[in-house]
């Protein structure tokens, strides 16, 4: 015990260690405040917070759960890119070496169940912003935020949906696409699609539309699995991560968590 | 035991349930004692019970034990459990008003706390148990994989992702325009409304229901009924060929449901004034049309003096009042046409094939 605290204490004294955490284990309150201030993940804190906003039982964690699952999805999500290629010829046999040939691989389970803990965290985590109220003045556009957010986790699920190129992916993906044939004026059986025509020609058609634009070709294919490979793992998230980031930055401004005035 | 799944099976019938869980819905959101801690354990158990037997039926079993149904599964039981507790604490907090004294969160929000150590910790413990959590459950259920992809085999029935069968679900009732595009684009935009259409100022940042009982009920109704019920429906009772089917009905690829749906205009030129169609569109769909603009235009008008929704006009002003009428009439248009198809058989009030403009 008392080797243990030696080696601890020469190990917090060393100048590596201050090097990195200038304020140490804080032992008042003016260290509390500057490990906060002086920590780039910690500073997304305020010093202070609210005790009932501190409450699990207020804030069920579940923001903070649908924020970590993002960065569960980011890590596992790079991890599985090593091994993934998104061509017709290779995607499901990559998948395949991923279950049969990795020893003790978890990535893509914790990948996929963390997709399906992500939406619903998310969803709860509406929830109860509404519940309590959290989503009226002044921090109606953090929940408009929010919602966006809402989307966009929807979006990223959607995208990964078609990458194992199983029968489950594009069959679901050809369910969820085949919609937007009919958005009005852009789909082609959409109301409206008959509106965009010069001179008697279509502008609208099978390959001009909307669904045309979304899996890049007329049937599900190759064009398809890149482009929803690259939203899914760029385009989104860094939409996503840029939002993220106005979300706990408004968090902030507008007052913190939310209480009774 | 047969006979009770019979029962079951015909009672889960979407005009059967239906109808249930909306009584259900309503005496839920009227009954105070469903939130207390008895309750809760009662409901808990009740599904517990109802769920633990009937996965000795092969045919519950094989739907529910897929990999991919597990976490619906699951989100069957946080958001129950979750909508528990929100109505919980909300009423404990409305005693206490009542009562006169402050909110739980009220009695503790002046106190501040240093992040440092106890948000900091709390959440480092929460990540450490999540953590745990995701790695239990990625050993024991491995991530399904079926045959390669295969352009010219369509699985029966093919199903889009789990989150998104409220929204297959709709295209039962409505057209692909409106299922898949516009009814999804006006949940977003309505979601996003909600801060700017509630004009009630009190139950900001704490539980309350007596204080926003109308939204509460609206929001409710929304994601539980009409978004997560619609996904477990999707999920656990439609199979081949999109039929429905009871919990313990097999899925049976030959089940023939006779489609015999027809439209207003159907209804009314031929059944009840027996003369036939008329030529031009816009004489055929005249009744359809008329009601699409009663509905959205006038009755939001009607609406105005009901004794349910009295002064919501005076409170919210005329723009917030109508986009908040329009945006509610719109999500009440599924169960009105779910209704209307069970029991007319109703396809569409207005079926303009000319411009693919079907409601």
């Amino acid at each position: 015990m008392e080797a243990l605290k030696n080696l601890q204490k020469s190990i917090v004294k060393s100048q590596i260690w201050k090097s990195i955490f200038r304020v140490g284990i804080p032992t008042d309150n003016r260290k509390r405040a500057l490990a906060m201030l002086g920590n780039v993940v910690l500073h997304l804190h305020p010093i202070k917070v609210k005790k009932s906003g501190l409450r699990m039982s207020y804030t069920w964690c579940m923001g903070g759960t649908a924020f970590f699952l993002f960065l569960v999805e980011t890590i596992t999500g790079i991890l599985l890119m090593f091994y993934y290629r998104p061509t017709v010829e290779y995607a499901y046999f990559d998948m395949v070496d991923l279950r049969e040939a990795v020893a003790f691989g978890i990535m893509r389970e914790l990948h996929r169940w963390g997709a399906h803990a992500m939406v619903i965290s998310v969803w709860l985590h509406m929830f109860r912003v509404f519940m309590t109220g959290s989503y009226k003045p002044p921090r109606e556009f953090n929940w408009n935020v929010g919602v966006i957010l809402l989307v966009l986790t929807l979006l990223l699920s959607f995208t990964g949906y078609l990458l194992p190129w199983d029968q489950l992916a594009i069959w679901a993906i050809t369910v969820g696409s085949n919609m937007a044939r009919a958005t009005p004026v852009l789909g082609h059986e959409g109301p409206g699609a008959a509106l965009l025509q010069i001179g008697g020609t279509k502008l609208i058609h099978v390959g001009s539309d909307a669904r045309f634009g979304l899996i890049a070709g007329r049937t599900i294919g190759n064009g398809t699995l890149i482009r929803f490979y690259v939203l899914h793992c760029v385009a989104i998230p860094f939409v996503a991560a840029c939002l993220i980031a106005v979300h706990f930055w408004r968090v902030r401004k507008d007052g913190g968590i939310s209480g009774p005035m | 035991m047969e006979a009770i799944k019979s029962i079951i099976n015909f009672l889960s019938y979407p005009e059967w349930s239906f109808t249930l869980s909306l009584i259900l819905f309503g005496l839920a959101m009227w009954s105070k004692a469903l939130w207390t801690k008895a309750g809760g354990w009662i409901m808990l158990i009740l599904i517990t019970v109802f769920f633990g037997l009937s996965l000795f039926d092969p045919n519950f079993f094989v739907v529910v034990a897929k990999p991919d149904n597990v976490p619906i599964v699951m989100m069957i039981y946080i958001i129950g459990f979750f909508w528990w507790y929100a109505m919980y604490k909300a009423h404990q907090n409305d005693r206490r008003i009542e009562a006169g004294e402050p909110t739980f969160e009220k009695s503790e929000s002046e106190d501040r706390i240093f992040t440092w150590p106890d948000l900091v910790f709390s959440e480092f413990i929460c990540m450490v148990l999540l953590t745990v959590g995701m790695v239990l459950w990625s050993i024991l259920l491995k991530a399904p994989l079926e045959e390669p992809a295969n352009t010219s085999v369509a699985p029966n029935p093919s199903k889009a992702p789990w989150y998104f069968l409220g929204l297959q679900e709709m295209l039962v009732y409505f057209d692909p325009w409106m299922a898949g595009v516009v009814l999804p684009g006006l949940i977003i935009v309505g979601l996003m409304a909600i801060p700017y259409i509630d004009t009630n100022k009190k139950g900001n940042g704490y539980y309350t229901f007596k204080e926003r009982k109308t939204e509460i009920v609206l929001f409710l109704f929304g994601f539980v009924i009409l978004w997560s019920e619609l996904i477990v429906i999707g999920t656990f009772l439609r199979g081949p060929n999109w039929n429905f089917f009871g919990p313990y009905e097999y899925w049976d690829i030959n089940k023939v449901e006779p489609l015999v749906n027809v439209d207003l205009s159907e209804i009314i030129w031929i059944k009840i004034l027996g003369v036939g169609l008329p030529g031009h569109w816009f004489v055929r769909e005249i009744f359809g049309l008329l009601f699409t603009a009663f509905y959205f235009l006038v009755l939001p008008v009607l609406l105005i003096k009901n004794k349910f929704i009295d002064g919501f006009y005076q409170k919210m002003g005329p723009t917030r009042y109508y986009v908040g009428m329009f945006l509610f009439l719109t999500m009440m248009l599924m169960p009105i046409k779910m209704y209307l198809r069970w029991f007319l058989n109703l396809k569409y009030f207005v079926h303009i094939q000319e411009f693919f403009l079907n409601l």
